[in-house]
């Protein structure tokens, strides 16, 4: 492959954004890895592809282009050289330019000396830090996304640490064209609905009471969930016909039942093969509430039709592509009730109290 | 024989399981593979991708542009044009079987009760099938092994087999890309590099490929190492039925 292995050209008028603290699972993630599926190659990108897509369309720029992607570790990091537009959005973290609290959603212009820092906040576990021109750090089998278990893409395959230096271009942009902005994004916010499951492909490997179980219980999140896959805690899905079948093809958000009994269901980083029956996929639409859960939240399920997932899916990718006409001038003293004013994120919904309009199948 | 009618299976909105049966097995994984390269010709609206296993071809599409009804009904089309299948390149790869590259070959002739001599021919004897990659990138899964090769899973992984590493287990055997902690047994190890991103072939062999193994000495191995280690393929290839 020419495109892996050349260096980034480095500008010294370019601007600079210096890692100085990050947290664990930080990585760079574009679109992901696609068209060597079959070859085994992991297509990874975002966990979160609507925060994702937001926060590049906040910078007028490529949906796809490389981001980071930081988790509620938290992030840290220095602009340097000149100055560069950036815009993050994800869940409900904590952000900050030097001292000045920032709302969870918002587009600024980073000028050398800034410290821009990210904890975790009301909820969520992933956020994106899109930066204008997008990360150029050198594509592998055509993608930037971070893939740290073959150690491919991003910065040498592997998460950021504090010490890096991530390249940027010089800005393009011009005031007042281009202003500082909250971004006004209600698909981010966090809501108790049922996440929703087109049913198969093996589903007619469980038991009536198995598919019950799942649909009609409340599963938590347990501390084993990584960008690869998220393990949930809850009533056994028992298997009408053993928990080994041969080998087929994963799709994000399959729910994969191994022998525990218990729903393992595959993220960003998922193999493109695999060898247990699956249950369902958890649809697009929903996929990035599923990667914001915290270990310790619980969920529940619902089932739609393909024909539902699709309009969802839809619905949401709709939503996402307005982020350019929801962008309102950002207060230079922004006070906790100013960011309640603004109702960005609503914060918590609790899932019990909430069980929305999808749970019809089940006797509560 | 007559390809087994195919169940056409949603995984989500975004992909489509087309099915052809549920086992390992030649015939299954001839029409997995004759609808791959009838959809590789026909390029329908909205596929983005489509990944053969053994016994399905799983069809990741864009919904935007296609829904799932429209796709099944545009897969039944494609499929009953009987498209011509281009014959199979057949792979000679080198393998040594020698210490230190063949560390368990012991263990499996006592499990399995024949000679470790008998081990090695057995393994050089079959013509391999690429069935399907999986596990991570490059990593090949054969079908073809001999029968008296089975031999079951180790209950739990062990330290990582390096790459190059000839496995077997569960009766199949594969090629390892890069080093995993696996339950299989390593019977040998080739020079070649399945996967070498930095190679203009970046995998050696697609899916549906036959491969057979060529003995070498430890020293032939190693000089076939540097030769890869420099992008060279090292394996031969030849289509089949020449």
């Amino acid at each position: 492959m020419s495109d892996l292995a050349e260096p980034a050209v480095q500008d010294p008028a370019a601007p600079r954004l210096r890692v100085l603290r990050a947290g664990p699972c930080a990585t760079i993630q574009d679109g992901g890895r696609f068209g060597y599926l079959r070859y085994g190659v992991t297509p990874a990108g975002p966990m979160d592809w609507a925060a994702f897509r937001t926060a590049n369309l906040a910078l007028d720029q490529d949906d796809n282009a490389a981001a980071i992607e930081i988790s509620y570790g938290g992030f840290e990091l220095l602009c340097e050289g000149a100055p560069t537009w950036i815009a993050f959005a994800g869940g409900g973290f904590s952000w900050r330019r030097d001292h000045a609290a920032l709302p969870p959603a918002t587009r600024v212009l980073l000028r050398p000396g800034d410290r821009l820092s990210a904890q975790a906040g009301s909820f969520g576990a992933w956020t994106y830090l899109a930066v204008e021109g997008g990360i150029e750090t050198p594509p592998a089998m055509g993608s930037r996304a971070t893939h740290v278990r073959s150690a491919m893409g991003g910065l040498d395959g592997r998460m950021l640490r504090a010490g890096d230096l991530l390249p940027a271009r010089p800005t393009a942009k011009r005031d007042p064209a281009f202003f500082e902005a909250a971004i006004e994004a209600p698909w981010l916010e966090k809501n108790g609905r049922p996440l929703r499951v087109v049913l198969g492909p093996q589903d007619d490997y469980f038991t009536a009471d198995g598919l019950a179980a799942f649909f009609c219980s409340e599963y938590r999140l347990t501390p084993s969930a990584d960008r690869m896959a998220y393990r949930l805690d809850g009533p056994e899905i028992p298997h009408a016909r053993g928990h080994d079948i041969v080998s087929d093809g994963i799709a994000l958000g399959a729910i994969q039942i191994a022998g525990d009994r218990k729903p393992l269901i595959l993220m960003a980083d998922r193999q493109p093969t695999g060898g247990y029956p699956k249950l369902g996929h958890v649809i697009g639409a929903d996929i990035g509430r599923l990667a914001q859960m915290r270990p310790g939240e619980a969920c529940r399920f619902t089932a739609v039709s393909v024909a539902e997932a699709r309009a969802a899916l839809l619905d949401v990718e709709e939503d996402v592509a307005e982020t350019p006409s929801r962008l309102h001038i950002l207060r230079p003293a922004l006070t906790s009730e100013t960011l309640l004013g603004i109702n960005l994120i609503d914060g918590f919904v609790d899932a019990l109290k909430d069980p929305g309009p999808y749970l019809s199948g089940c006797d509560q | 024989m007559t390809p087994p009618a195919p169940r056409y299976l949603p995984a989500g909105e975004s992909a489509l399981v087309v099915e052809f049966g549920q086992t390992i097995e030649p015939a299954i994984h001839d029409a997995v593979m004759a609808l791959d390269a009838a959809l590789a010709q026909a390029k329908l609206e909205g596929v983005r991708e489509t990944v053969p296993t053994y016994r399905s071809l799983v069809i990741h599409f864009d919904p935007r542009r296609i829904t799932t009804a429209a796709l099944i009904e545009a897969v039944r089309r494609v499929e009953m044009e009987a498209p011509t299948r281009k014959p199979p390149t057949r792979w000679r790869i080198p393998a040594c079987y020698d210490a230190p590259h063949a560390e368990d070959v012991g263990e499996i002739a006592a499990i399995l009760g024949l000679p470790e001599t008998r081990i090695v021919e057995l393994h050089l004897s079959a013509v391999y099938r690429v069935y399907m990659y999986g596990f991570a990138p490059g990593y090949t899964f054969l079908g073809g092994l001999p029968e008296a090769l089975t031999i079951p899973r180790r209950a739990t992984p062990r330290a990582p087999a390096p790459p190059g590493s000839l496995l077997i287990a569960g009766g199949q055997a594969l090629i390892a890309s890069v080093a995993m902690p696996t339950g299989w047994y390593g019977v040998g190890r080739t020079p070649v590099r399945v996967f070498d991103p930095h190679r203009e072939r970046v995998f050696l062999a697609d899916i549906g490929d036959e491969i057979t193994f060529e003995r070498v000495d430890r020293s032939t191995f190693d000089a076939l190492s540097r030769a890869a280690e420099s992008g060279e393929l090292v394996a031969r290839r030849h289509a089949v039925g020449e």
